[in-house]
């Protein structure tokens, strides 16, 4: 369970740019969560992922993960609990290394001197195979040759390989052709469930967001203007969700990736 | 040439190559897995020769390697201190290492600028007797150097394989990924660097003994001498595992001797030295880096050209 208490942040505090990107959050996320997020642009939905994660830290507010008080760990401890995907598919590999190197560093066994045995390999080997994206046959290719939607195939692995308590994804789909996004989530969706994962998710695609998971959530400047789940979000349509942003946040929806797709 | 001259050619290319592939070996870990310019070299190298010395001097050739070693070590950790924890630029960092250094190396040495082995036992004198009058005899110096490049290649090779040597090779390649990783590149950057220094140090030692003398200049620009090197191997070496490519840094730094050797045969001032090997890192990176610009170039050119002619 993840446990957000009156989170705020402000970026350029005290300056002619500030901007209060996260406006006191509260929000709680029971676990097998897998939350939706929507938002116009700049509403911080990102922010609240960096938060999260400890990219910054916050200027007040707690955050609490199963208990426990995280608001001032830092980020790679985080990291351990904590898996994130992003748009940039480049964030999460290593390119000039292997996809097996790659994997053998995020399954994090053993102990620091710790060489990676054929038994290890084998498994890492199955787990790819599981995404049937045939990458199994290219377990020695450095990552930096494959494509985005590959790429992002084997971020999603290493950041699930040991089931986190939370797993954040930052519009991991967008920088894909449409072909990739959707086996991509494909993948995603079936990771999530075997896994049992508590999930939240960015994405500028309103059906999915709907579609998706158990519960949406909808920010506009830096604060939560919506959260449905249940009935209610199953009765929702698109042009539900365009209206109670309008009435939510006096404005309309001006995330252009939103309205063009 | 006589083949007694060729030989004797041959065996100082080998020791003196195989010794700077030491050198060598530390800056492939350092720049190229972890991407990390160590501008301490020079005075790591002269730290390794001086702590080597002065330990040789008191009567242990042997203990002047791990005292040498872990000279190095203290001098990574310095200079990883600086540029992970003190927020000084990595390239600064290892200048201002190597400026107090050289006040350390001095210190080291006793005072004095030079210090003297003729009459000291070193592991290199100790090898001459083991193989006198053997078929070995005459190679002492290279036989030391090459058990010393094979143990420290067999070390970084098997390194590099660990959890500890792939999270440093990813920090040099994705410095974000390996916090997701849940891996802190602080520790990850001290430890190459630390492991590095270690070899630089090995390096200016084993020199140090080989020619009976540590002086305070003796690592002055070692690392452009080392990158020229490391960059040879790599245009060789350019694709393959680590393994080949580990291997590919001692033997750029064969070449780079063997070539050097050459010039001298052919009247090149032995001063020039160091401005062929600046010259040798300009044109290696430069290399790369025109291919990738020149398709932009050649566009740009080429446009230029027509307009003109319109």
């Amino acid at each position: 369970m993840l446990e957000l208490i009156n989170v705020s942040k402000t970026f350029n505090a005290g300056t002619e740019n500030a901007k209060k990107a996260l406006s006191d959050i509260n929000l709680k996320v029971e676990d097998g969560d897998f939350i939706t997020i929507i938002g116009s642009n700049g509403a911080g939905k990102s922010t609240l992922f960096n938060a999260i994660s400890g990219a910054f830290p916050i200027d007040t507010g707690k955050i609490i993960s199963d208990g426990e008080d995280i608001t001032y760990l830092p980020d790679y401890k985080r990291a351990k609990f904590i898996g994130r995907l992003f748009q940039d598919v480049k964030t999460g590999t290593a390119p000039s290394m292997t996809v097996e190197e790659n994997l053998m560093l995020a399954s994090g066994g053993g102990n620091w001197l710790s060489i990676g045995g054929k038994a290890e390999k084998n498994a890492l080997r199955e787990r790819v195979a599981s995404l049937g994206l045939g990458l199994e046959d290219r377990m020695k290719t450095p990552v930096g040759l494959l494509s985005g939607g590959q790429r992002q195939a084997i971020s999603l692995l290493m950041a699930t390989l040991n089931p986190p308590r939370l797993l954040l994804l930052d519009e991991h789909t967008a920088a894909l052709d449409p072909a990739a996004a959707e086996k991509i989530l494909e993948v995603t969706e079936r990771t999530v469930k075997e896994n049992n994962l508590t999930c939240l998710m960015i994405t500028h695609n309103m059906s999915s967001a709907l579609s998706l998971g158990n519960r949406t959530v909808m920010m506009t400047d830096g604060r939560i203007i919506f959260d449905t789940s249940g009935e209610e979000r199953a009765s929702l349509t698109v042009d539900d969700l365009l209206l109670k942003f309008k009435a939510n946040s006096g404005k309309a929806l001006d995330n252009d990736r939103m309205l063009l797709s | 040439m006589e083949f007694g001259d060729i030989l004797s050619i041959i065996q100082s290319v080998m020791e003196l190559g195989l010794i700077s592939s030491l050198t060598v070996l530390a800056l492939f870990l350092s720049y190229s897995m972890l991407n990390v310019c160590d501008l301490s070299t020079d005075g790591c190298f002269t730290l390794g020769a001086a702590v080597g010395a002065v330990v040789a001097l008191s009567g242990h050739p042997y203990l002047a390697i791990p005292a040498a070693m872990a000279a190095g070590v203290l001098s990574g950790f310095v200079t990883a201190f600086l540029q992970t924890r003190m927020g000084i630029n990595s390239l600064l960092s290892g200048i201002i290492v190597n400026t107090g250094l050289y006040s350390v190396n001095i210190a080291v040495m006793g005072g004095a600028s030079l210090l003297n082995l003729n009459k000291t036992d070193t592991v290199f004198t100790k090898m001459k007797a083991l193989t006198e009058n053997s078929f070995l005899s005459g190679w002492h110096k290279v036989l030391v150097a090459a058990a010393a490049v094979v143990v420290v290649l067999v070390f970084m090779v098997i390194f590099l394989k660990t959890r500890l040597g792939l999270a440093i090779r990813a920090t040099g390649d994705n410095t974000e990924m390996v916090r997701y990783s849940s891996i802190n590149p602080v520790f990850t950057t001290t430890v190459g660097l630390c492991v590095a220094n270690a070899f630089t140090a090995l390096s200016g030692c084993l020199l140090a003994q080989s020619q009976k003398l540590a002086d305070i200049n003796m690592g002055q620009g070692i690392v452009t001498v080392a990158l020229a090197s490391l960059l040879i191997g790599g245009t060789i070496f350019s694709r393959g595992s680590v393994k080949v490519r580990a291997i590919g840094a001692v033997v750029g730094a064969v070449i780079f001797r063997l070539v050097y050797a050459l010039a001298l045969r052919l009247q090149m001032p032995a001063y020039m030295l160091k401005l062929v090997s600046a010259v040798i890192v300009i044109i290696a990176i430069f290399i790369p880096y025109i291919k990738k610009q020149y398709p932009t170039l050649a566009k740009r050119l080429f446009r230029k050209k027509e307009a003109g002619n319109a």
